[in-house]
């Protein structure tokens, strides 16, 4: 397994939790200062997620652009898979907040919505 | 010119805004009206499309514009009445506004007025990075409206001078619309944005983040052509032979944000030198009777949750006014103590305090002394000039009758 630095981000203090991993298989090594820092450091070395913010591109609409997010956090490495399918996307004023623009992005289980109001020109 | 009379006038329809307008409304105002600028409710935060907003208040992370949507829709429940595309050209000090708008001018009487500015971030000529004047230099703010609202890029090979988190955020959102991030430089040697904002976007990206260093010089005629960076050391001078130039077409500056009272000083309103907001009592009620002022134009908040729980709080005060004592004490940052708020105390009861630290620390205590007699002790595991000390205490009749002065200090 390998030795890796993981920076706990539970509160500010921002300990270096130690760990050593394979993706499977996880075992604390030394750095946090609490409880709460062994799960964030598991989750982190085992299975990393992350909510996703963007924007999809608006016709006729008020604004050229609505935000969007993922409803759901994806795995880090499907990160930049996600944004691709984001930035074909296209669709049509008005849009209304939690609209859904892309769903089950590539097969994820995962849905893109809009997180803005934007209306027609 | 219209003519108008208003229980209260509040002016910018950030989260502060709404958030006093609401409260004021909650607590029995007949009329509100919310005065901005813009054509578009809500502030900054349409264009910070980034989760983690509203955690703490809503037990709910959502992206910014959902987060004042949320108010957007209550200021419309409550019938609250909005100018927008009005700018407010002046403040008297018997509460007269005067703004200026398509259909012209317009004289608002308010019984009360909540100051709700907010800020506005630093420039290049507040920090003097010396060198050429060439386009494609922006604050990160900026270019956040340029790519989140605008559909704009600013440019392809970026450097991001200053670790604030708006710098951070615009790290990975470049980052993640496949522009060349080449590194964001910090002059201290710690980053001034929250760890969470350094891990989720520089690390997960592999955004080099360069601590003690900074930009030199700015190079380009017309666009930036490069920038010269260097290491600097502990007293702040330039190591020498560290000196590198950059080929980028953008930098973008992240060095704070300093809040915005242009108004509030032309009407004569006492401004604090150290939060760059106005001087204000426990009701966050200013110098001029019946004008308050709460969010980023008193102080720059951390978080949005915490600043609208203050500005609800404005809004009831604006409404609900107390009679307070002819005597006031003034409450002083002492050791290691950068700011206090309230800065003047008139009225016995239990008293929010906001503050922050001059640096980072850890296992301190935190004391606040009525002239000679300790009335608060707490021991702190950490501070952190980033993150703001919230915190109630109960200021007694005895106190405010006999002291004179309230100060907080921070032992190490």
């Amino acid at each position: 397994m390998n030795e890796k630095e993981i920076t706990c981000i539970v509160c500010p203090i921002g300990c270096k939790i130690l760990v050593k991993t394979d993706g499977k298989e996880f075992e604390l090594v030394d750095g946090n200062k609490c409880k709460s820092g062994i799960d964030y450091a598991r989750s982190e070395a085992l299975d990393p997620r992350r909510m996703l913010a963007s924007s999809v591109l608006v016709k006729n609409g008020l604004w050229p652009l609505v935000s969007v997010k993922t409803n759901k956090p994806v795995p880090k490495d499907k990160i930049f898979k996600v944004m691709k399918e984001i930035k074909k996307a296209e669709i049509d004023a008005p849009v209304k907040l939690g609209q859904i623009i892309i769903k089950n992005v590539l097969n994820t289980g995962i849905d893109i919505i809009a997180t803005k109001n934007i209306e027609k020109l | 010119m219209t003519n108008e009379n208003v229980d209260v006038a509040v002016i910018g329809s950030g989260p502060a805004g709404l958030a006093a307008a609401v409260s004021a409304k909650e607590n029995g105002a007949n009329y509100v009206v919310i005065i901005d600028r813009n054509s578009w409710k809500g502030g900054i935060l349409p264009q910070c499309i980034h989760d983690g907003f509203g955690l703490e208040e809503t037990g709910n992370s959502m992206t910014g514009p959902e987060y004042i949507q949320m108010y957007i829709d209550d200021a419309k429940k409550h019938n609250i009445d909005f100018l927008t595309e009005t700018m407010v050209i002046n403040i008297d000090k018997n509460k007269t506004i005067t703004a200026v708008n398509k259909n012209g001018i317009y004289k608002i009487n308010a019984e009360s007025i909540i100051l709700s500015m907010g800020c506005r971030e630093k420039t290049r000529w507040n920090i003097m990075v010396p060198g050429d004047r060439p386009s494609g230099i922006y604050t990160a703010g900026v270019a956040q409206a340029f790519i989140n609202l605008y559909n704009i890029i600013p440019g392809k090979n970026i450097v991001i001078l200053g670790s604030g988190d708006v710098g951070l955020i615009m790290a990975r959102r470049l980052k993640l619309e496949g522009l060349n991030v080449l590194g964001v430089l910090e002059i201290l040697p710690h980053a001034s944005g929250l760890p969470r904002n350094v891990v989720q976007c520089l690390d997960d990206y592999e955004i080099p983040l360069y601590l003690n260093h900074t930009v030199t010089h700015i190079d380009g005629r017309e666009r930036l052509e490069s920038v010269t960076i260097a290491q600097i050391d502990n007293k702040k001078n330039i190591v020498k032979g560290s000196e590198k130039k950059i080929k980028c077409d953008t930098l973008l500056l992240s060095f704070g944000l300093i809040p915005e009272n242009e108004l509030s000083k032309d009407a004569g309103i006492k401004i604090d030198n150290i939060t760059g907001g106005p001087v204000v009592d426990q009701t966050y009620e200013t110098n001029i009777p019946g004008i308050y002022a709460c969010g980023n134009c008193l102080q720059v908040y951390d978080t949005v949750d915490v600043l609208s729980k203050s500005a609800k709080l404005v809004g009831k005060n604006a409404v609900v006014k107390l009679i307070k004592n002819k005597k006031s004490i003034f409450v002083k940052p002492g050791k290691n103590i950068r700011y206090v708020i309230p800065q003047i105390i008139n009225k016995k009861g239990l008293i929010n305090f906001t503050m922050r630290v001059n640096k980072p620390a850890q296992n301190v205590t935190l004391k606040i002394k009525a002239d000679e007699k300790e009335i608060y002790k707490k021991k702190q595991r950490w501070v952190n000039p980033a993150n703001m000390i919230e915190l109630t205490l109960e200021i007694t009749h005895e106190i405010l009758k006999k002291g004179k002065t309230l100060v907080v200090n921070l032992h190490e």
